[in-house]
Order: structure tokens, then C-alpha cells, then sequence
């Protein structure tokens, strides 16, 4: 027995970059979900409208931090803005009616937002409040949208990246390199199984969502394809990009669960990005998952339009031409022969 | 120089994985890179298929050059006709064209019967007549093999050979690695690596009439320049010096590769 424990613990630390990443990680993925983890919200980003905006954005809790406050515009205009994502709360501060519209897409905040209005409304006579798009603030309408892109990085990284290694380790990708394909037929070649399957994936968990859990599809379908379409090639070119730098299939797999983990984490899908630690929060603003999310919370929950998420849907055009930028030279690399004389 | 590589050197980092190494073949030559493991074999055959950068020299392929990696280049998923269906898009065959080819293949190699077996549910050998199937497919001129036939059993390796023959015969190109001396007899030119260096390199004839001294068999070890063969000892005599209790052997292929790397070991 003795031998082969002996023998084990060779295997295990010859390894070192999977060694590495066993130790040092979840030191670091403690650390940093340590402080991301957090329901608590402390600020909520509010427009104040209205003809008495200016006195009520002065006696709004600290909770709300106010954004913007427009004198002229009214209650409609408050509620496209809360249907773009500028802000999470608006007041609507008429001396008739006071109304507070609270974004039910972000479930904590609209709760911290209902708490902190219910002790306003003992002060402030007439003061309502409406919580829209997700009235009931129901977990499922605000979780499958960013199940449909957890699904999208599962198969997208993690598979995609296993695929390629495979081809490596199992020497086929040299007989490749061989034939006369073009790096971008192989590349394209490779990724477009998993690009279809990912697509199906997505068609059918909205469709259980919406269907059985009666998750709300407010706005167009075609911003949320549009942003469902680029954040694949995000997830596409992330698997590639690891499987490039992967010796073997299980090195492949725990990079690519370092991929994975954080953007389940940090995207905002379970703890809200404003609750976590200023540091940790720009980690989730650099992960693509966070704007997926966004993309597909707005469309589906707030029925946002193209015009109301073309930052989000923007930086996952960024962060796709860099990654899978990144993934095809590095895949070229190691596809492309080195020059040789080849005669006439 | 027609294919090959003229006095290449491929270096990993610090290490020296071909030093100065030059084949040279033409269509419907056979050579053959012989030597033990970490002799360069690989290396050079990926250096002739462009897989590898060269330090220095030069190297040479005809553009329709066809390569089988160590590990038989079949997929381990796909059946065996769907390995020669894609290799034959890859290379952009017609349909008919690639029927007839792939059938011709199946009949040659033996593998009709395996036919819809999946890569990974075939033996060794027929693995490997799946691999050199899927490299003479596109009817390349220049045919690159690394260790076809290593691991197999003598049947399967004198099948393979026969398929390599015949692909010759054909007029390509076949550049074949290989662990066995006894192989290298079978080609135009050997070239017999060691450590990324050339041993000895030239036709069969000419390698074994290139060995510098004499050499003996004896029945007991005399010195460090003897080595066991069979129920005896060979003796080089590198100065050509009698042997007591010994008598003159004509060496052959093998015994002239074993004296280069004595010398070699004895000159350093």
C-alpha cells in the first residue's frame, strides 16, 4: 500500500501547474468569493423626477444614491430609465402622488428598496410604491435568464476546451496540421458543434423557463439573440484559448472550472455586483457572463430594447474580439507548419 | 536536392534534437530513419512535414505530402470509413473519386471487415494499415511514416510492409521512421540517427561496406568494442587487427549501425 500512496504523491507532484492551481486557488477563490458573497445592499442607484425632484432627492435615505434628477420629466420617462438599467430605483416626486417605481429584475435591491419605502411612507403622506417588471419578485424570473448563460459558459468553455486537448493528446491535431485545412477551418470546424448545441440549450431552457416557471419575456427577441450570439463566441473562444495553453484534458478542465467558477460567482446572477467589495466588484465588471446576464434580464424581466443595452451587448463584442482573437492566433500557432521549401 | 532535409538542426531550447541531418529521396524511394528511442526519428519526420522550425538548413516537400504521427493519426471516434471519408474531404476529393479510392484501400489493407468499427475498437495493427490507409488516400508524392510499425506483430508488420511497398512501387515518396535494423534493410537509403546525429546514412550496400576495421564473432566478450548477438559475441577490431579465438564475420546492416555508435561513444 505504502508503494503505491508512494506512487500517487509522485504522479500528483510531478504535475505542478495542476499542483499549483489544487493549492493556491481556492485560496483565491475564497478569498475573493469570501467577499463577494454578500446579499447586503447598501446603495441603490435612483432618478428622481418630477416637478418636486430637487426637494425629494434631498430627503431620500442614504440607500438611494441619486444619479440624476430631472424637474421636467415624469413618471413614463422615469420608467424607461429604469427599463434601460441607468438606475434601479426612480421616484416619481409629484406632490399629488409621490411614487417610487422599484426594478424588480434585481431581486435584493427591489427588497431593500420595499423595506426602506415602507418606513418612508410614515413620513411622506400619499407616498406609493410600484414594483415592476417582476411584481411578485419572483427568484426564477430573475435566475433563468442567467441560467441560460451559465449553460452558454458550461458548454461553450468547459466542453469546447476538452475538445480540442482530445485532438492533441490523442496526436490527430498534427494530421490536421498536415492537411491542407486553412487554421480557420479547423477553428471554425471545431467550435461549430458547440455552437449549435449551445444554441439549442439556450432555446430550450427559455422555453422550460417562460413555459413551466412562467419567467416573463417582456422585450424583442432579437437584442437577446444578438447578445446570446456574441457572448457564445466569448465562451467559444475562452474554450479554445485554454485547450491551447493545456497540456492534457485535466488541466484543460480545472482552467477552464477557474473560468467558470468566477463567472458564477461575481456576474451578479446570485450576489448582487453592488454588494460585493469594491476590488472583487471589477472582477465581475471584466467577466462576460455579467453582461450577459444583463442582456438577459433586461430583454426577458424589464423588456429592454437594442438601444437600451448596447453597452452591455457592446463589451461582449469587445471581450469576444479580444479572447477570440487571443484563441485564434494561438490555435494558428499551433496548427500553422513551419515554412518549408516547397518546390513548384 | 529532391525531398528531404539538407543539413538541418532542430533545437529545443538548450537541447539538441537534430544536429546536421540530411536525407535526400525522390519518388518511389523508401528510406529509412532508424535508431533507438530519443534518436531524432520523430523530430525528423515532423521536421520533412513542416512541424517543426529549423535552427538551420534546409528542408524540402513536394506539396502533396502526406504524414501518419506515431500514435496512427486515426480518430478514435469515427469508423473506419468515416476516418478515410474525411481525410478525403480534407484533401478535397469527389465523391466517386473517393469511393473507389476507399474501397481500393479496404481491399488492400485488409480492413473491409472492420469497416464500420470505430478507431478506438481496432487492434494495434489494424490501426496503424488504418493510418497509412488514410495518408496514401489522397495519392500523395511524398509519404511521411513515423514508427508505422512499432508495437506490431511480425504478420501485421510484413502486411504493413507490403502495403508500404506497393505505395512505392506506385511512385511516391516514403520516408518511414523505425526501431528495427531489420526494417532499414528493406530501403533505397538508411539513415541510422543517434542522439540527433547521423550514424551512418547511404544505401544498405553502402553502409555495410563503409565500416571501418574488421569484425569477429566470438563465443566470450572481448573489450569494450564487443556486443552480445544471438548465442554469440561480436568483436570489432576497428584498427583491423586479428582476433585471437575468433572467427571473421561479414557484418551486416545492424552490426555496422552497433560499430557507428561504438566508435562514436569511443570517440567522445
Amino acid at each position: 500500500m505504502l508503494a503505491m500512496i508512494r506512487k500517487e504523491f509522485k504522479q500528483v507532484t510531478r504535475d505542478r501547474r495542476t499542483l499549483a492551481m489544487l493549492i493556491i486557488m481556492p485560496v483565491v477563490l475564497l478569498l475573493v468569493f469570501g467577499y463577494a458573497a454578500s446579499f447586503d445592499v447598501d446603495e441603490i442607484p435612483a432618478v428622481v423626477v418630477g416637478p418636486d425632484a430637487v426637494e425629494a432627492a434631498e430627503r431620500l435615505p442614504d440607500l438611494f444614491a441619486v444619479e440624476s434628477i430631472h424637474v421636467e420629466e415624469t413618471g413614463a420617462d422615469a420608467e424607461s430609465a429604469l427599463v434601460a438599467g441607468d438606475a434601479h430605483v426612480a421616484v416619481v416626486a409629484d406632490s399629488a402622488a409621490p411614487t417610487i417605481l422599484i426594478d424588480g429584475s434585481e431581486l435584493f435591491m427591489a427588497q431593500a428598496a420595499l423595506q426602506a419605502t415602507t418606513a418612508m411612507q410614515a413620513q411622506v403622506p400619499g407616498l406609493s410604491s410600484e414594483v415592476l417588471f417582476n411584481p411578485e419578485l419572483d427568484t426564477s424570473a430573475v435566475l433563468v435568464p442567467g441560467l441560460a448563460g451559465l449553460i452558454i459558459v458550461f458548454v461553450g468553455t468547459l466542453v469546447t476546451s476538452m475538445s480540442v486537448v482530445r485532438e492533441r493528446e490523442a496526436g490527430t491535431m498534427e494530421q490536421l496540421a498536415v492537411m491542407p485545412f486553412k487554421p480557420k477551418d479547423v477553428f471554425v470546424g471545431k467550435i461549430a458543434p458547440y455552437f449549435l448545441i449551445a444554441s439549442i440549450d439556450i432555446v430550450i431552457v427559455l422555453l422550460i423557463g417562460t413555459l413551466l416557471f412562467d419567467v416573463p419575456f417582456n422585450g424583442p427577441v432579437f437584442p437577446l439573440a444578438l447578445g446570446a450570439l456574441m457572448f457564445l463566441f466569448v465562451a467559444l473562444g475562452l474554450g479554445v484559448l485554454i485547450s491551447s495553453i493545456s497540456e492534457n484534458q485535466a488541466q484543460a478542465i480545472q482552467l477552464a472550472l477557474m473560468t467558470v467558477l468566477p463567472q458564477v460567482m461575481l456576474s451578479g446572477i446570485i450576489f448582487p455586483l453592488s454588494s460585493m467589495a469594491p476590488g472583487v466588484r471589477w472582477i465581475g465588471y471584466l467577466l462576460p457572463l455579467t453582461y450577459f446576464n444583463e442582456v438577459a434580464k433586461g430583454v426577458m424581466v424589464r423588456g429592454a430594447g437594442l438601444g437600451d443595452l448596447l453597452v452591455p451587448i457592446g463589451l461582449l463584442v469587445a471581450l469576444g474580439s479580444v479572447i477570440f482573437g487571443l484563441a485564434i492566433v494561438r490555435f494558428a500557432g499551433q496548427l500553422t507548419p513551419a515554412r518549408a521549401k516547397v518546390p513548384a | 536536392m529532391n525531398w528531404g532535409v539538407d543539413r538541418v538542426t532542430v533545437a529545443f531550447g538548450d537541447t539538441i534534437a537534430l544536429d546536421e541531418v540530411s536525407v535526400e529521396l525522390d519518388r518511389g524511394e523508401i528510406a529509412v530513419v532508424v535508431g533507438g528511442d530519443g534518436a531524432g526519428k520523430t523530430t525528423l519526420c515532423r521536421t520533412i512535414v513542416g512541424l517543426e522550425q529549423v535552427t538551420s538548413g534546409e528542408t524540402s516537400r513536394p506539396s502533396r505530402t502526406c504524414f501518419q504521427p506515431e500514435t496512427s493519426g486515426v480518430w478514435a471516434d469515427l469508423t473506419v470509413v468515416e476516418n478515410l471519408e474525411f481525410v478525403a474531404g480534407g484533401y478535397g476529393l469527389d465523391t466517386a473519386h473517393t469511393r473507389s479510392r476507399i474501397d481500393e484501400l479496404l481491399e488492400v489493407t485488409g480492413l473491409r471487415s472492420a469497416s464500420d468499427r470505430l478507431g478506438r475498437q481496432l487492434s494495434g495493427g489494424m490501426r496503424q494499415k488504418l493510418g497509412v490507409a488514410m495518408a496514401v488516400l489522397s495519392e500523395p508524392d511524398l509519404l511521411v511514416l513515423d514508427e508505422p510499425t512499432t508495437g506490431l506483430d511480425p504478420v501485421s508488420r510484413l502486411e504493413l510492409w507490403s502495403f508500404i511497398n506497393r505505395s512505392a512501387l506506385e511512385g511516391r515518396g516514403v520516408l518511414i521512421s523505425t526501431t528495427y535494423v531489420d526494417e532499414a534493410e528493406r530501403a533505397d537509403t538508411v539513415v541510422a540517427l543517434d542522439e540527433g546525429r547521423v550514424l551512418a546514412t547511404g544505401s544498405v550496400e553502402s553502409i555495410v561496406q563503409s565500416m571501418p576495421g574488421r569484425l569477429f564473432t566470438a563465443d566470450e566478450k572481448k573489450g569494450l568494442t564487443s556486443w552480445h548477438r544471438g548465442h554469440a559475441w561480436r568483436v570489432w577490431s576497428p584498427d583491423g587487427a586479428e582476433v585471437p579465438n575468433a572467427t571473421e564475420t561479414q557484418p551486416d546492416l545492424a552490426d555496422v549501425v552497433t560499430v557507428a555508435a561504438i566508435d562514436r561513444e569511443v570517440g567522445q
